[in-house]
C-alpha cells in the first residue's frame, strides 16, 4: 500500500511476475535512496510466472560455453534476434541464476550439491536449470518473499493500470483503479517499468492464464511506442486438449515420445530423426517448439492424429520413464494429467495438441530496457528486447525475466535518480480526465454489446487468420473482423455498475487492451511475405533475407496499426538456414 | 455434451446493497469436465455479469481461485462438477476471511503476517555471486521442500478454527514457510524468526485441529510445519534453562 | 489471547457460530479430544484423594473405595477409561507427525514412527500389568 507521501514515488513497475520483482528488487539495491513502487492488477504470487513448469536457461557447466548458448538462442529465432542482445542475455543468465539461488529458490540439485541441468528443447546442451517441474511457481515465490525484505518497496496490490500519464512528452506514471475501493488515481513517478507479462488470451486455446491480456503492450501503443515483432506467436506442441494446460517440454527433456494414433513416433518423417532411446539434443522430440507444432498439424493432415471432443491431438507417451521417474522430475506432469484428463502418465499416454503459449513481439526495447518514451521502461514477456526473434527456445524466457527485469530495474533507477519530481497538479487532472473516460464508456451507459461475444470472435478470428498456418486471405479477413469487433466495443454494456471489486470493468479494460494487441498481431503477420520461425505462411513458404530480415514495428494509427521496420542486429553469426 | 444442468447456489453480497451476504441460484449446464470455476465463468459471461470472484491460472498454482464448496475449502479450478452432482453445489467465500465482495475475500492480514515470519532467506554473511552456487545436496533440499509449495491460497486458514476465532494468530501458511526457511541449509535466520514464532499468537496459539493439512491442496502440512516448531521452540527453551549459553545454533 | 481486530468499513466479518465443531468429523473429533481431558482430570482427582485416604488408614480407604463402587462411579470410569484410551490413540498417531526421525540422511516415514510409537506404548503397558497382577 502507498507510502506517506501519497501516492508518489522514484520509480513504479506495473507488474508483479518474474520481471517486475526481478527490477524492483534490482532498483532496490542500486540505491536506498529510491522510492520504489510495485503495481500489480492481481497480488504478486498469482502473476502468471507461476505457472511456468520446465526451466530456466543459463551455461552452467564445462560442457558448455556463452557461445553455444547464444548460438542456439539465435538459431532458434531463425536469426531475427540481435545478436549483440543475445550476448548479453547469455553473458549475464549464469549471475542471475545463481543470485536467485542465493536468494532461496530450491533448484533441483545433483548428488554433488551443485544445481541440475537438464535437456530442453532447441539446445545443444543440458543448460536448464529447473525445480522440479515448478521452475516458475519456485521462482515467482522466491523473488517476492525476497522483495519483502525491502522495507523501499511498497506495493499496489490488485490495482489496475488503465493509461499512462504524460507530461512534455515524458512519463510521469499511471492511472490507476484500485479494485478494493474502485478509486481511480494518478500514481506519479519519475520512472515507469512495464513488466505486464503477455497476451495469450487474445487465441481460444492458450496456456496462458486469464490475467494474461497484454495490458501494458496496449497501454504503451497508446502512448506512441511501437510493439516490436507482434506477429511471431509461439504455438507449444503439447497443451492438454480442452484447457489447454500445458504439459511442461521437460517431459520430452526426461525423454518422453510423442506418438501419431498408430503408435508411431512421427516426428523422424520430418527430418527430426533418427529416433533413439535416449533424448538426443535437438533431434525428434527435442526439436524446437515451431517445428514440433507444424509437424502436428501436417500429421493431422495426413490422418494420423485421433480425434476428440477437442479436436485432434497426438500422444505424449511417458510411460517408459518409469513413476520413480516420473515422480521425482516431473511431478506436477502426473497431478495435470491426473486432475484434468483423467490420465496417469505412468500407465497410459497423455493426449496433447499445439497451443498458444508465449508473445515473441512486445514492447520495443534496447538493450538497457528503454523504450523510445523518455522515462517509459518495459522487461518480461511484456516487451521486446529482443532475444526471442521469431521463434523462442524454452526456458530462455524465464532467464530473460531476471537479466532484462533487472537491467530495466537498474537503468530506470539511475533515470529516476537524476530526474526532479513531475508535478503532481497537471497529473491529477489526467487521472480525472481518466475516470470520467472511464464512466462515460462504461458506467453511464447501455450498450447492446456483451463483453463474452466480441471476445468469442476475436479469439475465434485470431485462431483461424493468425493461427500455425497464415495466408493473405485469411488473415486480410481476420483484420476485418477485428476492425468490426472494435467499432463494436464502443457499444460494450455492463451489467456492474459498483465500485467495489468491479471484476466486469476490468474485463471490459481488458478486452480493450486485447482487441488493440489483436490488430497488431494480424496486421504485422499480413505485412510479413515470408516464412519464418513461428510465422509460416501458405502463400510465402520460405525465409525471405533480403525482404525481411528486420523487425516490425507496429505504430498506432486511428484507422489500426502502421507498420515499419528496423534492421536486425547481426554481430558474427551471420543467417543460414535453420535445419535440425 | 447433454442437456443435463446442475444448481450452484453462490453466496452474494455487494456492499452498499446488501447488508449481509446471501445466496442465489443459478442453473449451469453440467458438462462431465468442468470445474466448479468454469461454472462460475459461464454465470458471469452468460447469466450475471455482477457477479465478483478471482481466478487466473485454472490450473491450481496461482492460488487465486480457492472458495468453500459444499463447506470445505476448495481450489475451484479442481473440484470437478461431476463430483458433487445431482448438486446443488454451494458456493462461499472462504470461511474466516473478512470479505471485500460476492466471493472476493480480504487478503491484507495474511500478506502483513508473512512479512513478519521474514520468509527470506538470512545469513550473517553473504556469498558474492561471483563465487557460485551454495551447495546444498539432494537429501538438504528434500527437508523443507514440501514446506516450500505452498500457493498462499488460504485454504488453511479458512479451515482453521482458532483462526476463526483468534484472528491475530500468524497461521498455518505463514508458519510453514518461516519453518521453511529455517530447514534450508543456507539459512541462518532461525534465532530472528523465533520470537514472532513462539508469540502469543505464534506456533502455541495453535491446538492441533489438523484439519490445515487435510485441506491443503498441495501436500504441505502445515500441522506438521507448526508442531515440529513447538517442539524446536520446546527444546530451545529447556536448553538455555539447563545451559547458561543457551540452546542450538 | 488476542487483541480484537481492526474491523474497516464496507467488509462483511462472519463470525464463526458458537456449534462450528458439529460442522465437520474432524472437528468434532477435535473437541472430543479436548473434552477428554476434563474426564482425565476428574479420574486423576479421584486418584489423588484415594491416595489421602490410603495414608489416613485401611478403613478410611475401604469406605472411600465402597463409594467408588456406586454405579454412578462405575460409568464414569468406564467412560473416562473410554477418553484415555483416545486420547492416547490420537496422541500417538500424532507422534509420526510431529517427531521427524532420521537414519543416516533419510527421514524415516511418519507412518512407521507412529507404528514405533504404538508398539513402545503396548510394551509399557504390558510390563507395568504384568507388575500390577504379580504383585
Ligand atoms: C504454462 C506456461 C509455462 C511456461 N514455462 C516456461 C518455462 O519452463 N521456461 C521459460 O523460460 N518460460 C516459460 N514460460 C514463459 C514464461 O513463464 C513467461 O513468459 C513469463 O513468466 C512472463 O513473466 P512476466 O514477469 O513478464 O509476466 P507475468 O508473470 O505474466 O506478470 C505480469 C504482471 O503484470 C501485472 N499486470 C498486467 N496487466 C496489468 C495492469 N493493467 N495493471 C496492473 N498490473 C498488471 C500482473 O498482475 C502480473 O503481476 C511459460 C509460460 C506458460 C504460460
Ligand atoms: S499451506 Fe496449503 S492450504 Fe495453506 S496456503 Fe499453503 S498451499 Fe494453501
Ligand atoms: S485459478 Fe489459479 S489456483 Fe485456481
Amino acid at each position: 500500500m502507498p507510502g506517506e507521501d501519497g501516492y508518489q514515488h522514484d520509480l513504479l513497475v506495473i507488474g508483479g511476475g518474474g520481471a517486475g520483482l526481478r527490477a524492483a528488487i534490482a532498483a532496490a539495491e542500486e540505491s536506498n535512496r529510491l522510492s520504489i513502487a510495485v503495481l500489480s492488477k492481481v497480488y504478486p504470487m498469482r502473476s502468471h510466472t507461476v505457472s511456468a513448469e520446465g526451466g530456466t536457461a543459463a551455461v552452467m557447466r564445462d560442457d558448455d560455453s556463452l557461445d553455444t548458448h547464444a548460438k542456439d538462442t539465435i538459431f532458434g529465432s531463425d536469426f531475427l534476434a540481435d545478436q549483440d542482445v543475445v550476448e548479453t542475455f547469455v553473458r549475464e543468465a549464469p549471475g542471475e541464476v545463481i543470485q536467485l539461488e542465493h536468494w532461496g529458490c530450491p533448484w533441483s540439485r545433483d548428488p554433488d550439491g551443485r544445481v541440475s541441468v537438464r535437456p530442453f528443447g532447441g539446445m545443444t546442451v543440458n543448460r536448464t536449470l529447473y525445480a522440479a517441474d515448478k521452475t516458475g511457481f519456485h521462482m515467482l515465490h522466491s523473488l517476492f518473499q525476497t522483495s519483502l525484505k525491502y522495507e523501499k518497496i511498497v506495493r499496489y496490490d490488485e490495482w489496475f493500470a488503465t493509461s499512462l500519464l504524460i507530461e512534455d512528452g515524458t512519463v510521469c506514471g499511471v492511472t490507476a483503479l484500485n479494485l478494493h475501493d474502485g478509486r481511480m488515481r494518478p500514481i506519479v513517478a519519475k520512472a515507469v517499468i512495464m513488466c505486464t507479462g503477455g497476451a495469450g488470451r487474445i487465441f481460444p486455446f492458450t496456456t496462458n492464464a486469464a490475467i494474461k491480456t497484454g495490458d501494458g503492450m496496449a497501454l504503451a501503443y497508446r502512448a506512441g511506442v511501437p510493439l516490436k515483432d507482434m506477429e511471431f506467436v509461439q504455438y507449444h506442441p503439447t497443451g492438454l486438449p480442452g484447457t489447454g494446460i500445458l504439459i511442461t517440454e521437460a517431459a520430452r527433456g526426461e525423454g518422453g515420445h510423442l506418438k501419431n494414433k498408430d503408435g508411431y513416433r512421427y516426428l523422424q518423417d520430418y527430418g527430426l530423426g533418427p529416433p533413439t532411446d535416449t533424448p538426443v539434443h535437438r533431434k525428434m522430440e527435442l526439436g524446437p517448439r515451431d517445428i514440433l507444432s507444424r509437424c502436428h498439424i501436417q500429421e493431422h493432415q495426413k490422418g494420423r492424429t485421433f480425434d476428440g471432443p477437442y479436436g485432434h491431438y497426438v500422444h505424449l507417451d511417458l510411460r517408459h520413464l518409469g513413476e520413480k521417474l516420473i515422480d521425482k522430475n516431473l511431478p506436477f506432469v502426473r497431478e495435470l494429467a491426473r486432475n484434468y484428463v483423467g490420465i496417469d502418465p505412468v500407465h497410459e499416454p497423455i493426449p496433447v495438441r499445439p497451443v498458444v503459449h508465449y508473445m515473441m513481439g512486445g514492447i520495443s526495447t534496447d538493450i538497457t530496457g528503454k523504450t523510445s518514451l523518455d522515462g517509459l521502461y518495459a522487461a518480461g514477456e511484456a516487451a521486446c528486447v529482443s532475444i526471442n526473434g521469431a521463434n523462442r527456445l524454452g526456458s530462455n524466457s524465464l532467464t530473460e525475466l531476471l537479466v532484462f527485469g533487472a537491467r530495466a530495474g537498474r537503468s530506470a533507477a539511475r533515470h529516476a535518480l537524476e530526474r526532479a519530481a513531475p508535478r503532481s497538479n497537471p497529473l491529477a487532472q489526467l487521472a480525472s480526465d481518466e475516470r470520467r473516460r472511464l464512466d462515460q464508456r462504461f458506467l453511464r451507459v447501455d450498450g447492446r454489446e456483451k463483453i463474452a461475444d466480441i471476445r468469442e470472435e476475436m479469439q475465434k478470428a485470431m485462431e483461424s487468420g493468425c493461427g500455425i498456418y497464415r495466408d493473405r486471405a485469411t488473415m486480410e479477413a481476420t483484420c476485418q473482423t477485428l476492425a468490426k469487433l472494435r467499432e463494436r466495443f464502443a457499444h460494450i454494456s455492463l451489467a456492474d455498475k459498483d465500485a467495489v471489486f468491479n471484476t466486469e470493468l476490468i474485463a471490459a479494460l481488458e478486452l480493450e487492451c486485447t482487441l488493440e494487441v489483436a490488430e497488431t498481431v494480424a496486421r504485422s503477420a499480413l505485412a510479413r511475405e515470408e516464412s519464418r520461425g513461428s510465422h509460416t505462411r501458405t502463400d510465402f513458404p520460405k525465409r525471405d533475407d533480403a525482404r525481411f530480415l528486420k523487425h516490425s514495428l507496429a505504430y498506432r494509427t486511428p484507422d489500426g496499426p502502421r507498420i515499419e521496420y528496423l534492421p536486425v542486429t547481426i554481430t558474427r553469426w551471420p543467417p543460414e538456414e535453420r535445419k535440425y | 455434451m447433454s442437456d443435463a444442468t446442475i444448481t450452484l447456489e453462490v453466496t452474494r453480497y455487494r456492499p452498499g446493497h446488501d447488508r449481509e451476504p446471501h445466496p442465489q441460484s443459478f442453473e449451469v449446464p453440467f458438462q462431465k469436465d468442468w470445474v466448479v470455476l468454469d461454472a462460475l465463468n459461464h454465470i458471469k459471461d452468460r447469466i450475471d455479469g455482477t457477479l465478483s470472484y478471482r481466478w487466473s491460472c485454472r490450473m491450481g498454482v496461482c492460488g487465486s481461485c480457492g472458495m468453500m464448496v459444499n463447506g470445505v475449502p476448495k481450489l475451484t479450478c479442481a473440484a470437478f462438477l461431476r463430483d458433487y452432482r445431482p448438486g446443488p453445489i454451494r458456493v462461499e467465500p472462504l470461511a474466516n476471511f473478512p470479505v471485500i465482495r460476492d466471493l472476493v475475500i480480504a487478503l491484507d492480514d495474511f500478506m502483513e503476517k508473512l512479512r513478519r515470519v521474514k520468509p527470506w532467506i538470512i545469513r550473517a554473511e553473504e556469498k558474492p555471486v561471483s563465487e557460485g552456487e551454495y551447495r546444498q545436496t539432494p537429501a538438504q533440499l528434500e527437508t523443507y521442500k514440501q514446506f516450500s509449495m505452498c500457493i498462499n491460497c488460504m485454504l488453511c486458514y479458512a479451515a482453521c478454527p482458532v483462526y476463526g476465532l483468534a484472528p491475530a494468530f500468524v497461521g498455518p501458511a505463514a508458519i510453514a514457510l518461516a519453518y521453511r526457511y529455517n530447514l534450508d541449509s543456507r539459512d541462518e535466520g532461525y534465532r530472528l524468526r523465533e520470537p514472532v514464532m513462539s508469540d502469543a499468537v505464534g506456533v502455541w496459539e495453535c491446538t492441533f485441529v489438523g484439519e490445515c493439512s487435510v485441506v491443503c491442496p498441495k501436500g504441505v502440512d502445515p500441522a506438521a510445519a507448526i508442531q515440529r516448531s513447538k517442539l524446536a521452540g520446546a527444546t530451545d527453551w529447556l536448553l538455555s534453562m539447563v545451559m547458561p549459553w543457551g540452546g542450538r545454533r | 489471547m488476542s487483541e480484537p481486530r481492526v474491523e474497516r468499513p464496507g467488509l462483511y466479518y462472519p463470525k464463526l457460530p458458537t456449534t462450528w465443531w458439529l460442522r465437520n468429523t474432524n472437528y468434532f473429533l477435535f473437541m472430543l479430544r479436548e473434552l477428554s481431558s476434563v474426564f482425565i482430570m476428574v479420574f486423576l482427582v479421584l486418584f489423588l484423594v484415594e491416595l489421602y485416604r490410603l495414608s489416613q488408614g485401611p478403613k478410611a480407604y475401604g469406605a472411600y473405595l465402597e463409594t467408588l463402587r456406586a454405579p454412578g462411579w462405575i460409568v464414569f470410569h468406564v467412560v473416562a477409561l473410554a477418553f484415555a484410551l483416545y486420547h492416547s490413540v490420537t496422541w500417538f498417531k500424532l507422534s509420526g507427525v510431529v517427531q521427524v526421525v532420521r537414519v543416516g540422511e533419510r527421514q524415516v516415514p511418519p507412518s512407521l514412527v507412529t507404528a514405533a510409537s504404538f508398539a513402545l506404548w503396548a510394551v509399557v503397558s504390558i510390563v507395568l500389568l504384568w507388575f500390577m497382577v504379580r504383585g
